[in-house]
């Protein structure tokens, strides 16, 4: 490193900062150049709203599975996110530090189990035990809510945790000194002071909900519809890319990157919120 | 209508841990599901060798060849783009514009879902540059979708070095660079390398992103530029396609315990720095 | 007498905040001088402005002049790496780095670029014996300096220092954690290296300033308030504050 010098040192160190910036433009360009022109050719309405999915006629319209993402994340949610923050106040509040340490990494485990496992827990526990308790092909709505509910567990759960350890332990003992219970300083200290992260945490967790492939392509039986009941066969964005991208040519795989692109624009908005709601936090401290 | 505070307390106490001992057992109940269906069909032979017939008979040599090679590749592109970043985050820039640009972008890409990195990856390493379907074009993928992960916990770790050390490094007449070399850098080092398991054990779990970029040929690649097979690829047509039950449950059951041993040893590096630091 | 530091019109901000104002003086070479006053008084701020430690926080700027040997320190291009082997600094809380005594030792010296192991091995010895500690760690010299008691780290700081062979040493409160056998064994290690070496010495125990200092200056809310000889400041201040403070009226 002599032979560069000092100067030399932080320049490369500081080209090399711009590697993660320059990957996202790069993927915002290459998938924006695939998709964006057939979007405005074939027209934004018709693309959005139109509900006829058909790529051999030259039929794109990606409405059904915009719904489709949309009740799979809202149904994740609803599942994942109540557990998962109850799960954090239980692990920061009721339970020693030291136990905890193993709790929080444990739980983390999830996340490390890849994402074709749970789909296939799917396909072979959950399925048959929706079908069989409430009709239905089992591949369903309900399954993939489910499976993405638990996927965005450990993302709730770690993040919940961590802003409610960042609530100062003063204000845990000044609520607890005055005789409240731990509930009660729970409810009515610890949750407000923790809000933003947990809302974070939360918008975190649909973002891994929304983009989850496979996963999703095992257990929400793909068929292209706009659900009327959770025990629908639905077909995701993400799984829409998924499985027809193998044999997609010209038109179609455009069509295929234009779903890319909703889906893209989609999160970037989500993780933009995310990071203004943690932004916030800190800016407060 | 009020309720006594110490039924309130009891309640919140069985709702609270119900919540937490039901995540536990899903994560168990998981585990030992695909182990206790899968470990049977996992022996020597399965392992070491080529699948026939689709991968309807025979084992899983080739899978676990792409499985080791593309989480590499990623890794060695990874690890000194992802150190340098959050260096120069830590130690050689203030808060700024800049910093707060990089910190976004690296936000961002940790969130973008695995189909949109398998997209990217498809138009721009196998189409546009020309690598095809291959280890390169794979490895090249995993490396910008891990990226985030590394900056991140390098990032963490290099803060977490007492100030003192960079302090007294300087007071004896230390550049910056010789203190992040010196000084910054192996005290870093097991948090750093923890970020670096964790990212593996993410790379090796992954299919969307690979099997629209590394395709998923059986054949032992003999070079960068072939297309290779990871587990999970491999795991997902068997699954999927109805192919062979036994062999997939083998086949997942070895992706589990692979990612296990990965993510368990990045913990057990963590716990160990935690307990030298304190 | 030659003079080492000559301080002109030194003001110095932290963000909005004036922390040091209008400091005029010199500091002769080879005496120790004593810096006293109150925390927050800005007497460590003034240490670090002599070595430009005060660089590494974000936000401080300075307005005058500090001259070492002559030559303003504070001028651009000036070479602070250079600075820094020149004036060393032991800080108020023993840090050694994470590694073995000898390398804590050498860490300073062997950036510059010197491995012959004999002269380092000579080089710590040395260094070791002026600290006072070479009796008590030559046997271990492997092992880690985190594993010395704290009296024990803090000299192998002032060892890390010497083995630099700096001109000025500056010392920030060196025992201001230390019991008092091992604080005497640094005042008694002062005392012999002020024949080469000038010694900076900020301490919040008056008592240590009048034992071991030369010169003593007396700081006030980001002022110098007087100046002088030890036995003069001590026994005839000339500002009632001066008398305030060593007396135990504040502070």
């Amino acid at each position: 490193m002599k032979l560069i010098g000092e100067k030399g040192v932080k320049r490369i160190l500081m080209l090399t900062a711009f590697s993660a910036i320059s990957a996202l433009l790069l993927i915002a360009l290459f998938i924006l150049n695939e998709g964006l022109p057939f979007i405005f050719k074939y027209g934004v309405k018709d693309f959005l709203f139109s509900s006829d999915w058909n790529p051999h006629l030259g039929k794109y319209g990606i409405y059904p599975m915009i719904v489709a993402s949309l009740w799979v994340t809202f149904g994740a949610l609803v599942i994942g996110a109540p557990l998962g923050v109850a799960g954090a106040f239980f692990l920061t509040e009721y339970v020693p530090k030291s136990i905890m340490r193993i709790i929080k990494p444990t739980i983390e485990l999830l996340a490390a189990i890849p994402s074709v496992v749970y789909g296939f827990i799917g396909v072979m526990v959950l399925a048959p035990l929706i079908r069989n308790n409430f009709g239905g092909p089992g591949l369903s709505l309900l399954a993939a809510s489910i499976i993405l509910g638990i996927m965005i567990l450990p993302t709730v759960i770690s993040i919940s945790i961590d802003s409610i350890m960042a609530v100062p332990q003063s204000y845990r003992e000044g609520s607890l000194a005055l005789g409240a219970t731990t509930w009660q300083t729970i409810h009515m200290v610890t949750v407000k002071a923790s809000k933003s992260g947990i809302i974070a945490s939360i918008i975190l967790g649909m973002g891994r909900a929304i983009g989850e492939t496979m996963a999703v392509i095992m257990v929400a039986g793909n068929s292209v519809n706009i659900p009327h009941s959770p025990l629908d066969s639905v077909r995701t964005l993400t799984a829409n890319i998924a499985l027809e991208m193998s044999y997609a040519t010209g038109l179609h795989r455009q069509a295929l990157f234009a779903t890319g692109v909703v889906l893209f624009i989609g999160i970037i908005i989500l993780n933009s919120i995310a990071s203004v709601v943690l932004r916030k936090r800190a800016v407060k401290k | 209508m009020r309720i006594h505070p110490r039924y309130t307390q009891r309640g919140a106490i069985a709702v609270l841990g119900g919540a937490t001992l039901l995540t536990l057992l899903i994560l168990a109940f998981i585990i030992f599901f695909i182990l206790e269906k899968g470990l049977p069909g996992i022996s020597l032979s399965f392992l070491t060798t080529n699948p026939t017939d689709m991968g309807r008979a025979g084992g899983i040599f080739p899978t676990l060849i792409g499985t080791i090679i593309l989480p590499l590749l990623a890794i060695i592109i990874a690890t000194p783009l992802g150190i340098f970043t959050s260096v120069y985050l830590s130690e050689y820039t203030k808060e700024n514009k800049a910093t707060r640009i990089i910190r976004f972008g690296t936000d961002c890409l940790a969130g973008i879902p695995s189909i949109i990195f398998g997209l990217f990856g498809y138009i721009f390493f196998v189409v546009t540059l020309g690598f095809g379907w291959s280890i390169l074009s794979g490895g090249l993928t995993l490396a910008v979708m891990i990226l985030p992960t590394i900056i991140r916990t390098s990032e963490e770790a290099i803060r977490a070095v007492p100030k003192s050390y960079r302090e007294v490094s300087f007071s004896l007449g230390a550049t910056s660079w010789q203190t992040v070399k010196k000084v910054i850098l192996p005290n870093a080092l097991p948090g750093i390398v923890t970020g670096i398991m964790l990212s593996i054990g993410r790379a090796i779990g992954e299919t969307a992103a690979v099997i629209f970029t590394a395709g998923s040929s059986l054949r032992i690649p003999s070079s960068v530029f072939d297309s290779t097979r990871t587990m999970a690829v491999h795991f997902y047509i068997l699954a999927r396609e109805g192919i062979s039950a036994e062999n997939a449950y083998a086949t997942a059951a070895t992706l589990i315990i692979a990612v296990l041993i990965v993510n368990l040893s990045a913990y057990w590096l963590m716990h160990r720095f935690i307990a030298k630091r304190s | 007498m030659k003079t080492k530091f000559h301080i002109k019109d030194l003001d110095l901000f932290f963000k909005e905040e004036k922390v040091l104002k209008q400091i005029n003086f010199e500091i002769p070479a080879n005496k120790i001088l004593g810096i006293i006053g109150p925390s927050g008084s800005g007497k460590t701020t003034f240490l670090r402005a002599l070595n430009r430690m005060n660089d590494l926080e974000d936000g401080t700027r300075i307005e005058g002049n500090i001259l070492l040997d002559e030559e303003d320190i504070y001028k651009p291009d000036y070479d602070v790496v250079a600075l820094r082997k020149k004036v060393g600094m032991v800080f108020a809380m023993p840090v050694p780095l994470p590694m073995s005594i000898y390398e804590n030792v050498v860490y300073g010296v062997r950036l510059s670029g010197v491995n012959d192991s004999k002269l380092l091995d000579e080089l710590v010895e040395k260094s070791l014996t002026a600290s006072y500690l070479w009796d008590e760690v030559k046997d271990r010299l492997k092992t880690s300096g985190m594993r010395l008691s704290g009296g024990q780290q803090q000299r192998l700081c002032l060892a890390r220092v010497l083995a630099m062979e700096p001109e000025v040493i500056l010392l920030d409160e060196p025992c201001s954690g230390l019991d008092p056998i091992s604080t005497a064994k640094i005042e008694d290690a002062l005392t012999v290296l002020k024949k080469d070496y000038t010694i900076i010495l900020v301490t919040n125990n008056t008592k240590q300033a009048a034992r071991v200092a030369d010169n003593t200056a007396f700081f006030l809310m980001g002022e110098l308030i007087e100046i002088g000889s030890t036995g003069q400041i001590f026994t005839t201040p000339n500002r009632i504050e001066t008398n305030d403070y060593i007396t135990g009226r504040f502070g």
